[in-house]
């Protein structure tokens, strides 16, 4: 059905309407406008008219006044793939694309059955290419892995392993019995309540204290557990706000039917539960995946850091922009679309179960 | 009340076993074992490990010298103070960032949320981008790129722009000139903290007159002239000075004057942008959950639009604001420990230096936590007052 005519209206009509309708939005639309006439042109200069694609070397590559992107192209396997054995870097390439199928294969509601399986799968590939050491594949230890495969490790793993965490935590806040309540409500205000930083400070500094003597723990473990106590913490809360969407007749229908505690959440609750949180869960996600930067604290060499590094190596020093930048579209892309999807999937499961 | 399949089975099993209150009170006894089974494993590890490192626990070292420089500090501070002097630096910095960047944030934050929802459509739009690319970036690598700006795009002190007389921006930073703090600027300070305090009292007068009797009072044109007129007129009683301590260029840098490192200026902007767009979000669907119709049925009622926001829509609107701005001003706090990559005092950083310096980590890491904690429950407090203030009074 088409919208009645007069709705249509001609570039001057729309103007007069959503630029011009007041004298106070006709000033807004004047300062605007001229503010992007100071600010855009000389953006795309530098973007693209005097960006440099193709450069012998950095003095050259300044010189022409524009962006460089020559310094992307002579850098990105160092950004991407940081300190990675240079002649095994598919690997890295290939992992990264196996965790975004991994990724855009759990958009897919009809797969959602499968997800356990399907991430298990997932980071199974991931651990074999990253690591190596069967299949004629030389062994790469994880000292060496970062730049963006690392950013994704670290986020995915993360959520995977503080997801049964977190429910049972969601379980316990929950619970009628006042001790394992408040075992809950205390881990899970402690993590939230203190920054990222300092649980990644304790578990860098703090963790090999708390073992025994002669066992130690490497970079990435530690790094990794940080994120499993942060995201579990903050993936309860969702969860929690689900099992309080869930009507009480529901839990009562259980209980008629005689299920016992485990039966009445496994079948009842939680499956009803966890699809009402699945979009504020992207949401954590997106939350860890950004908040994965913070271990150039703690030395790794995520995709941040290696941009950091990239930016003072010897022979193109400086290029800090277009580093930045090219990693601000990277996160971005990934942020952007997960944020997205999250918005489009709240309205699809408004809409009913498939 | 709960039947549980287990009540069913009962003769098979042992009759105590079958009821409720017992399993619940064994199952707690046993999280409650395992919990302290855990924490005395990692106490007893690490109490092990430390008498091995020959590191003495406990807060003892913070009464030693700290011998290490803080670059800004609100109070007197110098490499020879203690290490708990050193922290209270840190602390203050932290809490000047917060309050500072809390106070920016907010008001970009509103800004862009009532632009999203203009009849501007080139407002709008511009809202939106900026929203978008704000929030789907990280706030490192924003405060990564604001400081690279800063040190790296603008010259050196002797090139220094130089926007207004006596203001100066360079690589260094900005510096300004700033009164000096004489006997009458602080009578003025001390008259304005004081109409701060009779401004809330008369918040409260004037509500109340209007409660009981109907009359209004002249409420925001009076605390105005309360705000500005008191200070003024104690400054101009005690001699009305103006003493600038205005910068000069000495040798690479300035001498003199107010400064805004870059390290600060850089987590003040990142901060400040990336807190503002999530409040702007925040913003925005507070005012879109105030009914069209208490817009239209004010409307009916003759008051005028700036009536309608002020009596009508921002009242109901801050009922959903509140409390997910809360939890923004947390994440603010917390953020703030980001300070340590680009090198401002905060006290994150400050702590992780005297780590370094003592190796006292279970110490130093207690800290930055118990200080976070004690912070968000006081902001969590603040709100939750302020929260019960603007609540919907159920009669």
């Amino acid at each position: 059905m088409r919208p009645p005519s007069s709705l249509r209206l001609g570039p001057l009509a729309w103007l007069r309407a959503n630029l011009f309708n007041s004298w106070l939005n006709s000033l807004i639309t004047l300062v605007l406008l001229w503010m992007l006439l100071e600010l855009v042109p000389p953006l795309l200069r530098w973007l693209v008219f005097n960006a440099q694609v193709s450069a012998p070397d950095a003095q050259a590559c300044r010189a022409a006044g524009g962006a460089c992107w020559a310094f992307i192209r002579e850098k990105y396997r160092l950004i991407l793939f940081s300190t990675y054995p240079y002649d095994q870097q598919w690997r890295p390439l290939l992992a990264i694309l196996a965790i975004m199928a991994m990724l855009a294969a759990s958009c897919d509601r009809r797969l959602w059955r499968w997800l356990p399986l399907l991430w298990l799968g997932g980071l199974g590939t991931v651990a074999v290419l990253m690591w190596g050491g069967v299949f004629g594949l030389p062994f790469v230890e994880n000292r060496l892995w970062g730049g963006l495969p690392l950013t994704l490790i670290l986020a995915t793993v993360g959520l995977m392993a503080a997801f049964p965490l977190s429910i049972l935590l969601a379980l316990a806040r929950r619970s009628d019995m006042p001790v394992i309540r408040a075992v809950a409500v205390i881990y899970i205000e402690l993590i939230r309540g203190v920054p990222l930083v300092s649980l990644l400070f304790m578990a860098s500094i703090m963790l090999p204290l708390f073992l025994p003597a002669g066992v130690t723990i490497d970079k990435l473990l530690r790094a990794q557990i940080a994120f499993i106590l942060f995201a579990s913490a903050f993936l309860a809360e969702s969860i929690r706000a689900g099992l309080q969407a869930i009507p009480h007749g529901q839990y009562e229908a259980a209980d008629a039917l005689g299920l016992g505690y485990w039966r009445k959440m496994r079948l009842v609750v939680l499956p009803q539960a966890l699809t009402l949180v699945i979009p504020p869960m992207v949401n954590t996600f997106i939350v860890v995946f950004k908040d994965t930067s913070l271990v150039v604290i703690v030395g790794l060499l995520d995709l941040l850091t290696s941009a950091k590094i990239s930016i003072n190596s010897a022979d193109w020093r400086g290029f800090y922009r277009e580093a930045y930048l090219f990693i601000a579209v990277i996160y971005f892309v990934f942020c952007f679309f997960m944020s997205r999807y999250s918005q489009w999937l709240e309205r699809d499961l408004r809409r009913g179960p498939i | 009340m709960t039947v549980t399949s287990s009540s069913f089975s009962a003769p098979v099993r042992a009759a105590w076993l079958g009821d409720q209150t017992v399993r619940a009170v064994l199952y707690q006894a046993l999280v409650a074992a395992a919990v302290a089974g855990a924490i005395w494993y990692l106490v007893s590890n690490t109490l092990d490990n430390l008498a091995r490192q020959n590191i003495a626990s406990g807060f003892g070292f913070l009464g030693r010298s700290a011998s290490f420089a803080i670059g800004e500090s609100l109070i007197d501070y110098s490499a020879a103070d203690s290490y708990g002097r050193a922290i209270v630096v840190g602390m203050l910095n932290t809490l000047k960032v917060t309050g500072l960047s809390i106070v920016f944030a907010t008001l970009i934050g509103v800004t862009v949320g009532i632009s999203r929802l203009s009849s501007n459509w080139l407002l709008a739009r511009l809202a939106t981008v900026y929203v978008e690319m704000v929030r789907n970036v990280p706030l490192l690598l924003q405060l990564f790129l604001w400081y690279a700006i800063i040190t790296e795009n603008l010259p050196s002190p002797q090139q220094a722009l130089n926007p207004l007389p006596g203001v100066f921006l360079s690589n260094r930073g900005l510096v300004m000139p700033v009164p000096v703090v004489d006997a009458a600027w602080t009578a003025g300070i001390a008259a304005l903290l004081l109409a701060v305090v009779v401004s809330l009292g008369l918040s409260r007068w004037t509500r109340h007159r209007r409660q009981t009797t109907g009359r209004g009072f002249p409420f925001a044109a009076a605390v105005l002239a309360l705000l500005l007129g008191l200070p003024l007129l104690v400054w101009g009683v005690f001699g009305a000075t103006l003493v600038l301590d205005v910068p000069v260029l000495r040798g690479f840098n300035f001498r003199g004057g107010g400064a805004v490192s870059p390290e600060l200026a850089a987590l003040l902007l990142g901060l400040s942008i990336y807190t503002a767009s999530y409040i702007a979000e925040i913003v925005r669907a507070g005012i879109l959950a105030v009914d069209l119709g208490q817009t239209e049925a004010a409307l009916a009622l003759g008051l005028s639009p700036a009536q309608v926001l002020r009596l009508v829509v921002l009242p109901q609107a801050l009922r959903v604001i509140v409390p997910p701005l809360t939890s923004q001003y947390l994440n603010l706090n917390k953020n703030c420990s980001l300070a340590v990559a680009i090198g401002y005092p905060d006290m994150v950083s400050v702590l992780n230096t005297i780590v370094n310096q003592t190796g006292q980590a279970v110490e130093g890491v207690g800290l930055i936590m118990g200080v976070y904690l004690a912070i968000s429950v006081v902001i969590t407090v603040v709100m939750a007052w302020y929260n019960r203030a603007v609540a919907l009074v159920e009669r």
